[in-house]
């Protein structure tokens, strides 16, 4: 089963244009080498449901997408097209009913209807007789371990219990595809880690494909084979999870994946660089593409480093904030903007004896070079 | 003392009442999700009569059933009279109450989380099935208050209903129009009774009323 979409719709202040397909990925992409071996490692696991994750940050449009997949919101124009069937087409002057679309929409509010108790909530889609549907909504409240609150309404279930009725209502009609809203963002934070798993678990019965959107990049590499990056109503990258979070490419997408350093570079001569806002040269033997604009390095990729070797660099402590297992490090180098350095608290304590070393080094592998 | 001013004015908030409950219900789940021009005139023409003084309101009506109106010419033919008839008060009735019972529902149909509504397309719920056993048990306690609001206004309906049934004693003599003509004719002891049975069915409309917000806060 495949999804493809290209879709633009026009608001006040903003245009969604929104062009993609779960089978093709975006030619963008150029993985590094270890990139290629994951993704190797991917193919080999022959999963029949790959899930894509649409990260962005909030009002760039990912939940109208959904909307629009879903036939909740109509496009302006383009076309959508699952599997062999066309749900939108606005040169065709197709537009199948929301009803007739066979998509699973998971609400991040989760949308039970109050009226209704749980078992009447999962059986109120099924055009089948009394028993049969009595059969279905049973095995689904089997699936999903939530026997117990069949009778229920729904205000009288926790957050995680409301989600799985959701999931179930959802399930029960077999969707040929699955589309997640923000599945975590009505949550407790301790209680995303358990509910996450739960979902995973919930997820195997599921043989469909699935579409996840979130702004948390916890949540995309947790649950996500591929995904997609969106800002301000457009496509940005479209690839393997993995690749992208090692090779983001584009500065908006390295800064959504967390990557939180990133300078100007300039080229000075072959395999040397400097970082503008770090005031340091970089050197590296890596092919930098044509056009690179910026450099980046996650926080937990800076080490210690030492004098004469490549790209260690004296620095300064400007704050050191303290976290329950992690303490970040804010240094600055020769440059105008501080670098943001994470370490756990047993390497603060048994590697530095809590104190900021007076070298820091930048390793070549773990830079990313980024295009504007 | 002549009880069928009483009987005329609950029957004729009964009828008007029923008629506008069903059809200020329907009217509002057709237009109140809609953007359309035509939905946005249509609010326009069944909110009027609310801002209409009742005489104006009471004018049209005459306009339109009188017998040189577009309506009262068709139902001539037939032999049907509608002017200073019964059927008179209940059509004044219906059209001043309309907009009260038309904007309660409208109101406690927006107030439903859309996401419900969507939540049962992608669920394959036919329209009149997300009607039935979504949208109207969830809205049920703003329309039933939206009914006692028209039912109110139905009983106590004065300019349209002397405007389009006239003051006929037995037939259109509602209690509202009663009292006017007590008064006119100097027999406030007529007039007191009259307000005094107006002010208990009002207190009794208000409690009602009232019975209705609680349950709805109660619930969901």
């Amino acid at each position: 089963m495949s999804l493809s979409v290209e879709i633009k719709k026009k608001f006040k202040d903003f245009t969604l244009d929104i062009c993609f397909s779960t089978t093709e990925r975006g030619d963008i992409i150029q993985p590094s080498r270890v990139a290629n071996e994951l993704e190797n490692e991917r193919l080999h696991k022959n999963r029949s449901n790959e899930r894509l994750g649409i990260l962005g940050a909030s009002g760039c449009g990912k939940s109208m997408t959904l909307k629009c997949i879903a036939g909740i919101e109509r496009p302006d124009e383009g076309k959508i097209v699952l599997g062999d069937r066309i749900l939108y087409d606005s040169k065709k002057k197709i537009n199948i009913t929301p009803q007739k679309r066979n998509i699973g929409y998971l609400f991040q509010s989760y949308a039970l209807f109050p009226n209704m108790t749980v078992e009447e909530n999962i059986g109120c889609g099924l055009h089948c007789g009394k028993k049969e549907k009595s059969e279905i909504v049973d095995n689904q409240l089997e699936l999903l371990r939530i026997k117990e609150l069949k009778k229920r309404y729904p205000w009288q279930l926790s957050g995680g219990q409301q989600q799985r009725v959701a999931l179930a209502r959802i399930l029960a009609y077999e969707p040929e595809l699955l589309m997640l809203d923000e599945p975590f963002s009505a949550l407790d934070y301790y209680l995303k880690d358990q509910l996450q798993q739960e979902l995973l678990e919930a997820l195997e019965f599921y043989k469909g494909e699935i579409i996840m959107v979130t702004h948390s990049r916890d949540e995309v590499y947790r649950f996500c084979e591929n995904m997609m990056v969106v800002d301000q109503g457009r496509v940005l990258v479209h690839g393997g999870t993995k690749d992208l979070f090692l090779n983001p490419i584009k500065v908006p997408v390295a800064k959504l994946t967390g990557c939180k350093n990133i300078s100007r570079i300039q080229k000075v001569e072959e395999h040397s660089y400097l970082a503008l806002d770090w005031g340091v040269m970089i050197n590296t033997h890596r092919e930098v593409g044509i056009g690179c604009t910026h450099v980046g390095i996650r926080a937990h990729d800076i080490r210690i480093g030492s004098i004469g070797e490549k790209n260690s660099y004296a620095c300064k402590q400007v704050k050191q904030l303290e976290g329950p297992f992690e303490n970040t490090i804010i240094v600055s180098l020769a440059g105008e903007k501080t670098l943001m350095w994470k370490i756990s608290k047993t390497y603060w304590r048994e590697n530095l004896h809590e104190k900021v070393p007076s070298m820091l080094h930048i390793s070549e592998e773990s830079l990313m070079f980024l295009y504007e | 003392m002549d009880f069928t001013p009483l009987v005329i004015s609950l029957k004729t908030a009964i009828t008007a009442t029923l008629f506008t409950f069903l059809v200020g219900t329907y009217a509002a789940w057709r237009t109140y999700s809609k953007k359309q021009l035509y939905a946005i005139i249509l609010d326009g023409v069944f909110t009027l009569p609310l801002v209409l003084p009742p005489t104006v309101a009471g004018f049209f009506l005459l306009l339109l059933f009188g017998r040189n109106g577009p309506i009262g010419r068709i139902l001539s033919q037939f032999h049907i009279q509608i002017v200073f008839t019964w059927s008179a008060t209940v059509i004044a009735a219906v059209v001043i109450s309309f907009p009260l019972m038309y904007r309660s529902a409208k109101a406690a149909f927006l107030q439903i989380d859309e996401n419900l509504i969507y939540a049962a397309r992608t669920l394959r719920m036919s329209e009149s099935t997300i009607f039935f056993k979504i949208l109207l048990p969830l809205a049920m306690p703003g329309i039933l208050s939206g009914g006692i609001l028209a039912f109110a206004r139905a009983l106590g309906e004065f300019g349209a209903t002397l405007m389009i049934a006239g003051n006929i004693p037995r037939i259109t003599q509602t209690i509202p129009v009663a009292i006017y003509m007590a008064v006119q004719g100097y027999n406030m002891k007529l007039a007191y009774t009259w307000v005094v049975i107006i002010v208990i069915l009002s207190f009794i409309v208000i409690f009602t009323l009232n019975y209705c917000e609680r349950k709805k806060r109660g619930k969901y």
